[in-house]
């Protein structure tokens, strides 16, 4: 058998393919925290928080209304991403002449609050949420045992991840998204509704989080600190990928997934370090990030 | 006669009355209140603490009881610093619970410093009772050699004889690991690798991976709490019980159980001090500890806050005083213990208070008539040998007798 530093060919195949998973989750969050830092000018902490709810709005949609797996991942997103719109009317809408660093203070202040009620009611060993029974079982791989859900999830995160990456690339909508981005008050003198705008990228960003939530519900615990835990990491990801840029974030997210999971076969005690020490890297020499446009 | 029962009364009614000596005693329940712990310490654990003092009527006994309590975060030097406050600031006597060995043992330090009782329930690691013990010391509920004990034993002697272990990199996990791993040896079976997970880690697919690439018969989960039910999750997702292999949960509590649901987790082996349904003693407290925890059954380390703030108060009882931790310590020594959830049970000289072990199964789905209703007893194993023997714990208390 070939083997790559004493790991089988096979097993890294297949701790490639974990990487390429778990990379989805951080794509389509980048994602999210991009479109709404390249617009907004917000650096949203309460993302993380947002994508629990997803998982638990799933949860509840099951076990309150008896709306099974399918329903969440259309509805989950509709619910938090009208959360997401009138938290941007009520409060940040409020922010945007101010520094970023008072819209990091809210929505991390947010965040804590939100996650500290999800905690009060749900305590944190998590909540039951099955894998749908079409995406049960899976599939034996020459590699590895490919559960069918993971499969999934690739897949619609790859789907989503470009579809809205072609929206804002190749859409009118999308024009006036990357017009107010550059110059917002010019955008508005053509008579486009910015704030409108404004807040529907917020609901957007905030749908994406929620969706990656419910992706991750059947496979992750659903607590209140799963957010808590990822948030960081996509944090850095999306600083590697460059503030704002929306194919940086999708690149980065998946190529980060890839290099973790394969720390995790070859250094499995840095797993949780390894993107953080990229971000050092890369920092130093692209301070705007891998896709980032400098000042 | 008349007026003593009278002044008993008023001082009965008035909790904060400072009318005659009355000995105030003042326990800080440090746990953590807001992470992968917290469920099966957490504020749960103030309640059992509070049910102790009610139970034990401190306030007839000439007992002023105050508790407080607080987040150490699953950080050592966030939970040293804290007790370091309540011990110097705040006047605490005495510490409860302390989940996560790495911070159990910052806090046992601490203690030993200022000469305060610190009684743990919630953490696994024996070097408290071991090289690191102290006169200040108690360990209340398990430790790791008793569920290496307990698992490692049993899951060899049902054939599990190769194993391989997921290790939460921390103080605990080594311990764990450490210690099952010479009970796996010493009962014929071998260990053929393991992997250091980064507490604490949700996606545990990776290193499921490579257990099961390992063909290990014995996948050992040497983690606890939130990691624990990712493992367990995620390796019913990747087929690994299908495969062939057994999952050997080597701390789970019926909060971690319950969460995942006997669905997710039927069938996983694994040793506890305690379940709420072991007998009518067990269940009355469970009963009236869920009145109060909106529906939740305690966990073993609640129980063990309850059972260990009742055996304290009846030692400053005796001693009349709580400033002094050796000398409380060395009273609860003393004293037999006896309560109605871990039964009749003796604190030995290097600090690990003795009791049965159980080993459970989790029930399958049919077999569950309740949402609380989890575990089936497979074993009972006796006080004397649940334990690691008095005299291979390197503790220095041991050593001088």
């Amino acid at each position: 058998m070939i083997t790559i530093l004493g790991v089988p060919m096979q097993a890294l195949f297949g701790q490639l393919l974990l990487g390429l998973i778990n990379g989805s989750f951080y794509a389509i969050l980048s994602l999210g925290l991009a479109i709404i830092f390249g617009l907004l000018n917000i650096i949203n902490f309460t993302h993380g928080a947002q994508y629990m709810m997803g998982a638990f709005v799933a949860w509840m949609l099951l076990n309150y209304a008896g709306l099974g797996y399918w329903w969440a991942l259309i509805l989950a997103p509709i619910i938090v991403g009208l959360f997401g719109v009138i938290l941007e009317r009520l409060l940040i809408a409020r922010l945007y002449k101010l520094d970023h660093l008072y819209g990091l203070l809210l929505t991390f202040g947010l965040a804590l609050i939100i996650q500290g009620l999800f905690r009060n009611e749900y305590g944190v060993s998590g909540l039951p949420y099955a894998i749908p029974s079409e995406l049960s079982g899976g599939q034996r791989l020459p590699f590895m045992f490919l559960p069918n859900y993971r499969g999934w999830v690739v897949v619609a995160s790859l789907v989503v991840c470009i579809a809205t990456w072609l929206v804002i690339e190749k859409t009118k909508l999308g024009a006036y998204l990357r017009a107010a981005t550059e110059n917002p008050t010019l955008v508005q003198a053509f008579g486009v509704n910015v704030p409108l705008l404004l807040t529907l990228t917020y609901g957007f960003g905030v749908a994406l989080a929620a969706f990656a939530g419910v992706l991750a519900a059947p496979v992750y615990s659903v607590n209140p600190n799963m957010g808590a835990d990822i948030i960081i990491v996509v944090f850095a990801v999306v600083v590697i990928g460059g503030m704002g840029s929306i194919l940086g974030s999708i690149v980065t997210g998946f190529t980060l997934g890839l290099i973790e999971g394969l720390t995790k076969v070859f250094y499995p005690e840095a797993s949780s370090t390894v993107i953080f020490v990229i971000m050092v890297l890369v920092l130093l020499v692209k301070p705007a990030g891998l896709f980032g446009r400098t000042a | 006669m008349l007026t003593r029962l009278l002044l008993a009364t008023a001082l009965g009614a008035l909790a904060a009355g400072t009318a005659l000596a009355q000995t105030p005693v003042k326990i800080g329940v440090l746990n953590d209140r807001s992470g992968v712990y917290a469920d099966l310490s957490g504020e749960g654990s103030v309640v059992a603490a509070r049910m102790a003092v009610e139970d034990f009527k401190a306030a007839d006994k000439g007992l002023k009881v105050e508790i407080v309590s607080a987040d150490h975060q699953n950080k050592p030097d966030v939970g040293a610093s804290l007790a370091r406050q309540w011990y110097d600031r705040d006047g605490v006597d005495a510490i409860f619970d302390v989940p996560t060995s790495s911070v159990a043992l910052a806090v046992a330090q601490v203690s030993r410093e200022k000469n305060k009782a610190f009684i743990d329930s919630g953490a696994g690691t024996a070097d408290l009772t071991g090289p690191q013990c102290a006169p200040t010391t108690v360990h209340w509920t398990y430790d790791t050699v008793a569920l290496a004990n307990g698992t490692g034993s049993a899951m060899v002697k049902r054939g599990g004889d190769t194993w391989y272990f997921l290790t939460a990199d921390y103080a605990f996990g080594q311990a764990l690991q450490r210690d099952t791993t010479a009970v796996v040896t010493k009962n014929g079976g071998k260990v053929v690798g393991s992997v250091k997970t980064p507490f604490p880690t949700s996606d545990f697919s990776s290193f499921l991976l490579q257990a099961q690439a390992s063909k290990a018969k014995v996948i050992g989960l040497a983690n606890a709490g939130g990691d624990t039910i990712n493992a367990i999750k995620q390796a019913a997702e990747f087929g690994i019980t299908e495969g062939g292999q057994a999952l050997a949960g080597l701390l789970i509590f019926s909060s971690d159980v319950h969460a995942l649901t006997p669905k997710v987790a039927q069938g996983l082996v694994f040793t506890e001090p305690f379940y709420w349904d072991l007998n009518d003693g067990t269940r009355a407290f469970s009963d009236r500890f869920a009145k109060l925890s909106g529906g939740k059954k305690p966990t073993a380390v609640q129980a063990g806050v309850y059972a260990s703030v009742l055996h304290y108060l009846k030692a400053v009882e005796a001693l009349k005083e709580s400033g002094d931790g050796t000398k409380v310590v060395a009273k609860m020594k003393e004293l037999p213990t006896d309560d109605p959830l871990f039964g009749k049970g003796t604190i030995r000289p290097d600090g690990r208070k003795i009791h049965d072990m159980y080993l459970f199964e989790v029930k399958k789905p049919g077999e569950s008539k309740n949402p609380w209703d989890l575990y089936k007893t497979l074993a009972t194993i006796p006080a004397a040998e649940a334990f690691r023997p008095l005299n291979e714990g390197n503790c220095p208390l041991v050593a001088k007798n």
